[in-house]
């Protein structure tokens, strides 16, 4: 372990190269570039395999880039809005898969909106991430339905409508991991996506992803000087894999708090400077209605509840997925269908 | 009132019984032990409930239809049961002349006919006697009828009996607590009433060995032994029994060796979902499938277009009522033919299969998956109210009598061996191989996706390779063609006319077809069981003068079909389209053809 390396591999014996994708086609600098190569990063670190990866996404910028990261897993560009229900067939069908799914605010906020919250009341198990720019990009800048109220805009001209607040939408359906994140925040995305994959079922993280194209100038809330100057971090994160012991070593424990994860890993949670208890669901809603009203970037772990189950717990899905089941456990026997016409006769 | 003629002759195991109620009043009970104590003596029977879209109150007639020659179509009732106030009036002048009335003396009506057998039951006081109250006791006196139209009928109460006995699966309790009633209206009926009518059933032996069952049970059936895994849903008339069934059926057969189910059942939030689940569920491996009806299959139109053209396996049942729009929900059609054959934007057309009775709903049950895997293609099964919700008579099913044909899947090995690129015409019948995910072969993924893609999968807006995929798509439909099932005929030799019909239109048309041949007047016919039409459809009509179309809806959809396939022969292709939400009678069939019989009408031709 000791004997330096040219090439870093991770414990699936891969490098981080191998967790590539084809060569993005967004803008350069685009938000999700960055979210891209933090799933990467991720990827490689928690040394997933490829092969039990499965990503998702709908139609929009955002939902291009599950082409440029994890080249080495199987993935579904599905429709517009329609990631949801796409990614509760697939992890029906083969609960083994490790599933990301990759939205935006369009695709999640306006045309996908129920099917977004039904997915989190069947709480099936994928990490859903919302590349989260206010506007729509490819039909060239359009107002999303998480754009902020009273923005002006070049192309869109002026916004009279409040935002949906996906995190609030995702907390009151019941969802058990709600995090917010901003894309200029590479460590943070890092450490949430971490989590999210220790997840037990959907885990939400809201990703502000600046538009470089429509929505970018710095007064805008989604920017990146905005999200810079403004973004408030509720508590600084770092995930603990599931085999490393914990050591805390820092002087006043008491600022810090740790959450287990479902597969045992654990998130450190440092307090900067308010305490936030991501277990308590009022007060998870309470503060993200009052950073509504004060107009704050507030981010980090905002709500977290491991106790629902998993859609495949719930439905008690076999092991073996319901993908792979051979035809004897498929088709009953010749016997079974006359016992089961017996009735009828 | 005077006295209806005397009829000489009885009539015996041939006529159709109406019962008319209020919906939500419990005498689908009533009806069905009816039905099935006819089947239990060994008579033909089929069950149609006409009923509204409503919970409680309108009014609902169910027709049983007896035929000593095994015809199960839709026809006037000769016998009415008048049970509903609101209806009697209508119900009592729509019967025809010589027919029989049983009416609960109850109700106030204004008819006065002199040419008809009127029965009064006295209900409310048959049923002062019983021990019930409240709700049950109005369910309870529907089997009023029951026991009159035993003694009027000739059914013996056992019979009558094992009817009730299937009807409660068993129950012992719920068969007395009826009985009794029936006991207590027969006796009072041998006593009271003097039979004045001609109708009759008298005990047969053509029921032995068959199934009474509906259609939406036995595609449920059908598709448990077809391994479906994944069934995803939204409620809709009349598509919502057909999960029931499923959902019946299931727990029992489909348990693993740890007691886990090897299947799920997901009640989405809407169609759109239920069909994403499906492609979703397909895309991963599972057989999947869905049920619905015409608003569903609205809403499932994106994503048949991309279940197509990412080629992802799935079924999707429709079991049709009245569209457009709402239209009428409670009633049957086959108007969404066209509509599911295209669904979809841009270029393609689905696979469409069409069974006509309970044996074909089983059988397309299970052979639909192995299609849909076959050709990684969305299938689309269209059956409708009349089949999927009534009770109809069928042959005992056939257990599959192939294994799964799970389709060009390769597995690691497979892709080590050979390489893999998810688009690639192998072997050139335009179905390509694919992996699943899970696959930890090199080169085994792949991004499944509605964009215009190469053969790698790889997102591309290349016109050749556009024009490569597409036409490789139309190659497959070329290879679909060939694999469903055929269209089946029956040939009259030197017949210069046929016709052509899909799904349980073959009931009206079989049984007019016979009267016709008894006058003399011959055709044959051809019952197509799939589209995309096979090369039978148009060796078909070549061999024939022309050909009449016949279906229930109005804009000759099969008819435009055929014509839009086989433009040389459109010329020869008449067509009988008509939607009025109930059955079709053969008297409505034989009416509408006749004229293409006759040499008369040739002259015009």
């Amino acid at each position: 372990m000791d004997r330096p390396r040219t090439i870093a591999s991770n414990a699936a014996g891969l490098s981080k190269a191998d967790y590539g994708g084809s060569p993005s086609t967004l803008c350069r600098g685009c938000g999700h570039n960055s979210i891209a190569s933090q799933i990467i990063q991720v990827a490689f670190e928690l040394s997933l395999r490829p092969s039990d990866v499965l990503k998702l996404s709908g139609i929009g910028c955002s939902s291009k880039s599950p082409a440029y990261f994890l080249g080495m897993s199987h993935g579904f560009n599905a429709l517009h809005g329609r990631m949801p229900a796409v990614a509760t067939g697939a992890l029906a069908a083969n609960r083994r898969m490790r599933a990301i799914g990759v939205s935006g605010d369009g695709d999640t906020g306006s045309i996908g909106l129920g099917q977004f919250k039904h997915l989190l009341r069947r709480n099936t198990r994928m990490v859903y991430v919302i590349e989260n720019n206010g506007v729509y990009g490819l039909t060239k800048g359009q107002f999303s339905a998480t754009a902020d109220e009273g923005l002006d805009l070049k192309y869109a001209g002026h916004n009279d409508l409040p935002p949906i607040d996906l995190c609030q939408e995702a907390i009151a359906a019941g969802c058990g991991f709600v995090a917010r994140s901003f894309a200029g925040d590479a460590k943070q995305v890092r450490e949430i996506l971490k989590a999210a994959f220790s997840h037990r079922g959907t885990a939400v993280i809201d990703i502000i992803s600046p538009c470089v194209a429509f929505n970018n100038e710095d007064d805008s809330p989604k920017s990146y000087a905005y999200g810079r100057h403004h973004e408030k971090p509720l508590h600084e994160l770092g995930y603990i894999p599931f085999a490393d012991e914990i050591v805390i070593t820092e002087s006043d424990p008491g600022e810090l708090t740790t959450v287990d994860l479902h597969d045992g890993s654990r998130l450190k949670l440092r307090k900067v400077e308010e305490d936030h208890d991501p277990t308590n669901r009022i007060a998870a809603m309470t503060r993200l209605m009052e950073a509504e009203r004060k107009q704050e970037f507030i981010t980090g772990l905002l709500y977290y509840n491991p106790s629902r189950p998993s859609y495949a717990e719930a439905a008690r899905l076999p092991e073996t997925p319901l993908a792979l089941l051979s035809e004897e456990a498929l088709r009953p026997p010749p016997e079974a269908l006359e016992r089961t016409l017996q009735r009828y006769r | 009132m005077t006295t209806p003629p005397a009829i000489a002759r009885d009539v015996t195991n041939d006529f159709s019984l109406v019962v008319a109620t209020a919906n939500g009043t419990g005498s689908q009970t009533a009806n069905l032990a009816l039905l099935r104590a006819c089947f239990h003596m060994g008579i033909p029977v089929c069950g149609k409930n006409i009923f509204p879209s409503n919970i409680q109150g309108l009014p609902t007639w169910y027709h049983i239809r007896v035929s000593k020659d095994g015809y199960v179509a839709r026809r006037t009732s000769e016998v009415l049961v008048a049970f509903n106030q609101a209806t009697v009036d209508a119900d009592l002048r729509e019967l025809p002349s010589g027919g029989v009335a049983v009416v609960d003396a109850g109700l106030a009506h204004g008819v006065e006919r002199d040419d008809i057998h009127l029965y009064a039951i006295p209900v409310k006081a048959l049923m002062a006697a019983s021990e019930h109250k409240g709700k049950l006791r109005d369910y309870l006196a529907n089997m009023t009828y029951v026991g009159v139209l035993a003694h009027l009928l000739d059914i013996p109460l056992d019979a009558i009996e094992a009817g009730l006995d299937a009807q409660f699966g068993g129950k012992r309790r719920l068969v007395d607590t009826n009985l009794a009633v029936v006991r207590g209206a027969h006796a009072w009926a041998v006593e009271e009433l003097t039979k004045t009518d001609p109708f009759r059933v008298a005990p047969m032996d053509a029921t032995r060995d068959l199934l009474i069952m509906s259609g939406n049970e036995a595609g449920a059936l059908g598709s448990v032994f077809g391994g479906v895994s994944v069934a995803a849903w939204y409620p809709i008339t009349p598509s919502t029994s057909f999960i029931d069934a499923l959902r019946d059926y299931l727990p029992e057969l489909r348990q693993g060796e740890d007691g886990a189910p090897t299947y799920t059942v997901i009640q989405a939030e809407d169609e759109l979902a239920a069909i994403g689940m499906v492609i979703g569920a397909g895309f991963a491996g599972a057989r999947a499938l869905t049920a619905t009806s015409g608003p569903g299959i609205s809403l499932m139109a994106e994503f048949a277009g991309l279940g197509s053209f990412a080629e992802v396996p799935g079924v999707i049942w429709d079991v049709q009522r009245v569209g457009p729009s709402t239209g009428l929900p409670t009633r049957t059609s086959q108007g969404d033919l066209a509509f599911a054959y295209g669904l979809g934007h841009g270029d393609g057309r689905h696979v469409v299969l069409l069974p006509s009775s309970i044996e074909e709903c089983f059988e397309f049950g299970w052979r639909s998956f192995d299609l849909a895997e076959q050709l990684q293609t969305p299938v689309f099964v269209l059956t409708d109210l009349d089949l999927g919700m009534n009770n109809w008579m069928g042959r005992s099913f056939t257990y599959p009598d192939q294994p799964m044909q799970r389709g060009k899947v390769l597995d690691a090995d497979e892709v080590r061996e050979r390489g893999f690129a998810r688009y690639r015409d192998v072997d050139g019948d335009g179905v390509t191989y694919r992996t699943l995910p899970g696959n930890d072969a090199p080169g085994a993924a792949y991004f499944a996706r509605g964009t215009g893609h190469n053969a790698q999968a790889v997102y591309s807006e290349r016109s050749d390779d556009w024009v490569e995929n597409t036409e490789r798509l139309a190659r497959k439909f070329d290879t679909a063609r060939r694999l469903v099932p055929p269209a089946l005929e029956e040939r009259v030799e030197g017949a210069s006319v046929g016709l052509i019909a899909f799904g349980t239109t073959r009931y009206a048309i079989e049984e007019a077809r016979d009267a016709l041949a008894a006058d003399g007047l011959r055709c044959s016919s051809m019952r197509v069981r799939a589209l995309p039409i096979g090369e039978e459809v148009r060796a078909f009509i070549e061999a024939h003068e022309r050909v009449v179309v016949i279906e229930m809806n109005r804009d000759a959809q099969l008819a435009g079909i055929l014509r839009a396939e086989l433009p040389d022969l459109a010329p020869h292709i008449e067509s009988v389209a008509y939607l009025d939400g109930m059955p079709f009678t053969a008297g409505f069939v034989r009416e509408r053809i006749e004229p293409f019989l006759t040499p008369r009408s040739l002259e015009v031709a």
